[in-house]
């Protein structure tokens, strides 16, 4: 799946990484507790969250995502926007809940992909 | 033999708003110096647990990582309050965090555990009321 339609299937609004909506991600995970991404991704390249802060887009970047979605109407500051820019990830934003956003994801194709030492 | 590579950071504590900034300044020197994905993976992974752990519960500290020709040693050491039963924080979501560091999404007990699983060798020194240095290993 294309960053792009991620943005069209959660009616998301771009708020860095226009010129990464191109890329092909294959699987994404959702989670608003950081350990557990730590502790459990693997590959996945698009994290949904409703957590807002800096280590969204630290934690993002130590593990080779590529695209962040902030969930339920959650607006970062210009402060994490302009670090997810530096490090190339792509930050969307929707007003959609965690679930419904993962689901419909899901339901395209995105799946969740391998968990580490599972 | 040449000098092994060594970079240093400050980790600086109380402002959780710098927390990890350390990590990603050590992955990307490990990128300019062309290791792998998966061993940079590894590595700034098992920093970042220990990054956030040392400005959590120590008020920040000092992360060193030292290029040799086989591997990659991470060393991270503070002057915090020491952990007083390794074997217990050791284990998978046992944590002593307070409720503020959850609802940043951090404190799941899942930070000590994680630095072990990613790295081939985890030694821990740890003084109650002096401090603690994690010296971590990963093989390239």
């Amino acid at each position: 799946m294309k960053i792009s339609e991620i943005v069209e299937l959660l009616n998301a609004e771009v708020l860095c990484g226009e010129e990464l909506l191109d890329n092909e991600v294959h699987s994404a995970c959702g989670s608003d507790m950081m350990s557990d991404v730590l502790a459990f991704v693997k590959d996945q390249a698009v994290l949904l969250t409703g957590l807002v802060n800096l280590q969204v887009v630290r934690t993002a970047e130590m593990m080779d995502m590529r695209c962040i979605v902030f969930v339920r109407g959650k607006r970062p500051g210009e402060d994490v926007i302009a670090l997810a820019r530096d490090s190339g990830i792509a930050v969307l934003a929707t007003e959609e809940r965690m679930y419904p956003a993962c689901g419909k994801l899901y339901a395209k194709g995105l799946v969740g992909g391998s968990v580490e030492n599972a | 033999m040449s000098v092994p590579l060594k970079f240093h950071y400050i980790v600086s504590g109380g402002d959780f708003t710098s927390a990890g900034n350390a990590s990603v300044q050590a992955k990307k020197a490990l990128r300019q110096l062309g290791f792998d994905p998966e061993t940079i993976r590894r590595v700034s992974i098992a920093m970042y647990e220990g990054e956030i752990n040392m400005v959590i519960h120590a008020d920040g500290g000092t992360a060193d990582i030292i290029v040799y020709p086989d591997y990659i040693e991470i060393i991270l050491a503070d002057k915090g309050p020491g952990i007083p039963d390794v074997e217990l924080a050791m284990q998978a979501g046992y944590s002593t965090a307070p409720d503020n560091i959850r609802s940043l999404g951090f404190g799941a007990g899942m930070g000590l555990p994680n630095m072990k699983r990613y790295t081939d060798d985890m030694q821990i020194d740890t003084v109650v009321g002096e401090g603690t240095t994690i010296t971590m290993r990963v093989n390239t």
